[in-house]
């Protein structure tokens, strides 16, 4: 989108679809990125029904094993680094991409990817801990609407390492000019995660394990 | 922005904003202390459960703020505004869609519920 210009909303934007990517400016000029925002949005919006189903069923037990007695907030804490980092670590990946430094941006992106699949791979040992407790997401609508709603959000973050992944290969073989768009909807969605991450060690790890 | 960024490399960049080296690492300074705090409150039970609450919920909200600040660089100028835009629209939708699916629930939970197990059975007619 065109910012010398007013921002009128009857500027005629379409020719500019992607059509190529070769030139930075017509790349950067591209309605992707804020066509991506809004997709974010909506994805947005998907994790505000969970938390609200998550919310109604927070209490209903069924018997069955509470908060208080599930969460290990130590290993919360630890995950929440984990993606925390893994957020300044992929900005490092942004700002060497606007220098223009490739490998910088393959180092980082990989940095990013490595804490990533840790805060994956705690999680799942998380759950195999819950359901090797009994705490299985059919034990009660608690249990239910704990494993839809962290669950949804940690398939985001392994579809986020496979883009990850793919963008490594994709800088090498392309280079950083035509990678640009794609890099940074990206680092939107990585962030984003991080912030559907707070979230979730508010509202279900940190006020489940209050007294 | 900081002055290293002002190269022509840059210029033609207004449309999506990027941070600086210096807003990152302010960002994740920021975002380091609002989740060391709150875990050590809930951690440590130093406050009553009520005010723990209250104040990690309050910097949960503070830290979604810093994180679209300087992390997804959300600002009155990126996309001509319409990112700012689509963002406040979303908030307000998923206040609505959270709080009004808490209170609607509360209160037919209220309503409809049967009595607990254990309360005396209803007179037979």
């Amino acid at each position: 989108m065109s910012t010398s210009h007013d921002t009128t909303p009857a500027e005629p934007t379409f020719y500019l679809i992607e059509e190529d990517a070769h030139d930075t400016d017509a790349a950067h000029a591209s309605p992707a990125l804020l066509g991506f925002w809004i997709y974010l949005m909506s994805d947005a919006l998907i994790f505000a029904t969970l938390f609200a189903v998550y919310g109604v069923l927070a209490t209903s037990y069924a018997g069955g094993p509470t908060p208080q007695e599930l969460f290990e907030l130590p290993l919360i804490a630890l995950n929440t680094a984990f993606l925390l980092i893994s957020s300044i670590t992929y900005g490092m990946a942004m700002l060497d991409m606007h220098d223009g430094k490739l490998r910088g941006v393959q180092f980082w992106l990989g940095v990013t990817a490595l804490f990533g699949a840790c805060f994956v791979g705690v999680e799942l040992y998380e759950f195999s801990n819950l359901i090797a407790e009994g705490a299985t997401p059919q034990r009660s609508a608690f249990l239910s609407g704990f494993f839809t709603l962290v669950g949804t959000h940690g398939l985001h973050v392994s579809a986020g390492l496979v883009w990850i992944g793919v963008m490594i290969v994709q800088v090498g073989q392309r280079g950083l000019v035509e990678s640009r768009r794609r890099l940074t909807c990206l680092g939107m969605f990585w962030h984003l995660l991080d912030v559907v991450w707070i979230g979730v060690f508010t509202f279900v790890y940190l006020l489940g394990s209050l007294p | 922005m900081s002055a290293h960024d002002a190269t022509p490399v840059d210029v033609h960049e207004a449309g999506h904003s990027h941070g600086s080296r210096r807003s990152y690492l302010i960002g994740f300074a920021l975002s380091a202390a609002l989740t060391a705090i709150p875990f050590w409150l809930a951690m440590t039970g130093v406050l009553e459960s009520g005010a723990t609450a209250i104040l990690v919920v309050l910097l949960a909200f503070v830290q979604i703020v810093v994180h679209t600040i300087f992390f997804l660089h959300v600002n009155t100028k990126a996309e001509g505004g319409w990112m700012l835009m689509a963002f406040v629209f979303t908030a307000v939708m998923i206040l609505i869609v959270i709080s009004g699916s808490l209170w609607i629930m509360y209160h037919l939970h209220g309503n409809m519920m049967p009595p607990p197990l254990d309360a005396a059975p209803p007179a037979k007619m």
